[in-house]
């Protein structure tokens, strides 16, 4: 009997914690790999489709980005409800891309002007006829490369 | 002289305090890439310079309207069935042998009054607009896909592997540069096979 009692007075050993710098690092190193840098806050829904077919977009430094959507509710009583274009940190009119994009390829250096792409960031409730006049305006400005953004899904969920 | 001990150990407890900061800042910072999606060429706004005249039969019309139903080729179809109706009208290869447009690789119908060729086929894609976006990334994920499967078959015929890997093992910029001048021209010779002819025309308005 002796034997189990003996146990029972010994104090409750700690934990050993040494290791614990190193698991936190590990994560820490996981999420710096991982991490992007937000660029702008986005002021519109952005839920974005889903599609199978995707090809990604390797290059950052050659992607202008358009958002495209309903207002978040913060904004939603000075813009309303119908979708709405964001340019930077910037509701804008369909009319404004054009400029946007000219501004934006400025500033690119100049080997990359021409093989810049425009990345369209839209809501799934958006409709087609603002992104017809996006596209209008991007023909105007000759910025023929468009990538619709999606997520990688079954793309016949975005149809309920 | 007193003999001097070993060197004081440093204090590493706060290491794990430091190191949380760090992860915390990094996990509030973070947002997963989302960046992939669909690439497409929009068309010139300067018109071509001579009209060109196509054949009706070599145009596959897709139309959807606001409800996000599809007119496909003058019937109401399902999305669901629009990549096999895609797939069956670009590779039907009409043009009877011993043409210049003859196809020697489609496995289609052979139909007269579908399109001639890969090459003359074209599919144009129209919408409302009030069309929902996400049903329009539904049409264009599917006739993309169209295109990627008929491109699979032809390069698992010729090179015994998948078009779309050798694609995207082409635009990865860490891919050697020999390997690259070597899928360049494959990926070519694929896409001359089946080019992807996807006119967007402007939206109409009723």
């Amino acid at each position: 009997m002796s034997k189990f009692n003996k146990k029972k007075d010994a104090a409750l050993p700690a934990v050993n914690t040494a290791s614990l710098p190193d698991i936190v690092f590990m994560l820490l190193f996981f999420f710096m790999t991982v991490t992007v840098m937000k660029d702008s806050t986005l002021k519109v829904e952005n839920l974005l489709p889903n599609a199978t077919e995707i090809k990604k977009l390797e290059k950052k430094d050659r992607v202008i980005y358009i958002y495209v959507g309903k207002p978040t509710r913060e904004y939603e009583k000075t813009y309303g409800t119908e979708s709405k274009i964001q340019l930077n940190d910037k509701f804008a009119d369909a009319s404004e891309v054009g400029d946007y994009i000219l501004m934006e390829r400025a500033k690119k250096p100049q080997e990359l002007q021409n093989v810049l792409t425009t990345a369209l960031k839209v809501d799934k409730e958006a409709n087609m006829g603002i992104i017809s006049d996006i596209k209008q305006e991007l023909r105007k400005v000759n910025a023929l490369k468009v990538n619709y953004t999606t997520y990688e899904g079954d793309a016949f969920r975005n149809l309920q | 002289m007193p003999k001097r001990g070993a060197p004081p150990e440093v204090n590493a407890g706060s290491m794990a305090d430091i190191a949380f900061l760090l992860l915390i800042f990094f996990l509030v910072t973070t947002t997963i890439e989302t960046d992939a999606g669909l690439d497409r060429m929009l068309p010139p706004i300067e018109p071509p310079e001579e009209d060109v005249v196509i054949k009706q039969k070599n145009i596959f019309q897709v139309n959807i309207n606001r409800d996000g139903q599809l007119l496909a080729d003058d019937e109401l179809t399902n999305i669901k069935d629009l990549r096999a109706k895609a797939i069956a009208f670009l590779d039907n290869g009409g043009a009877p042998s011993g043409t210049a447009d003859y196809c020697n690789y489609c496995k289609g119908a052979r139909d007269a009054s579908s399109s001639d060729s890969p090459s003359k086929a074209i599919i144009s894609l129209k919408n409302d607009r009030e069309t929902k976006y996400g049903t329009y990334i539904t049409v264009q994920n599917e006739l993309v896909g169209a295109y990627n499967e008929l491109r699979n078959r032809e390069a698992q015929r010729l090179y015994k592997r998948n078009f779309t890997d050798m694609e995207a093992e082409f635009l990865n910029p860490e891919t050697p540069d020999d390997v690259r001048e070597e899928l360049k021209e494959k990926v070519k010779r694929i896409q001359d096979l089946f080019p992807q002819k996807l006119s967007e025309a402007e939206t109409s308005s009723n």
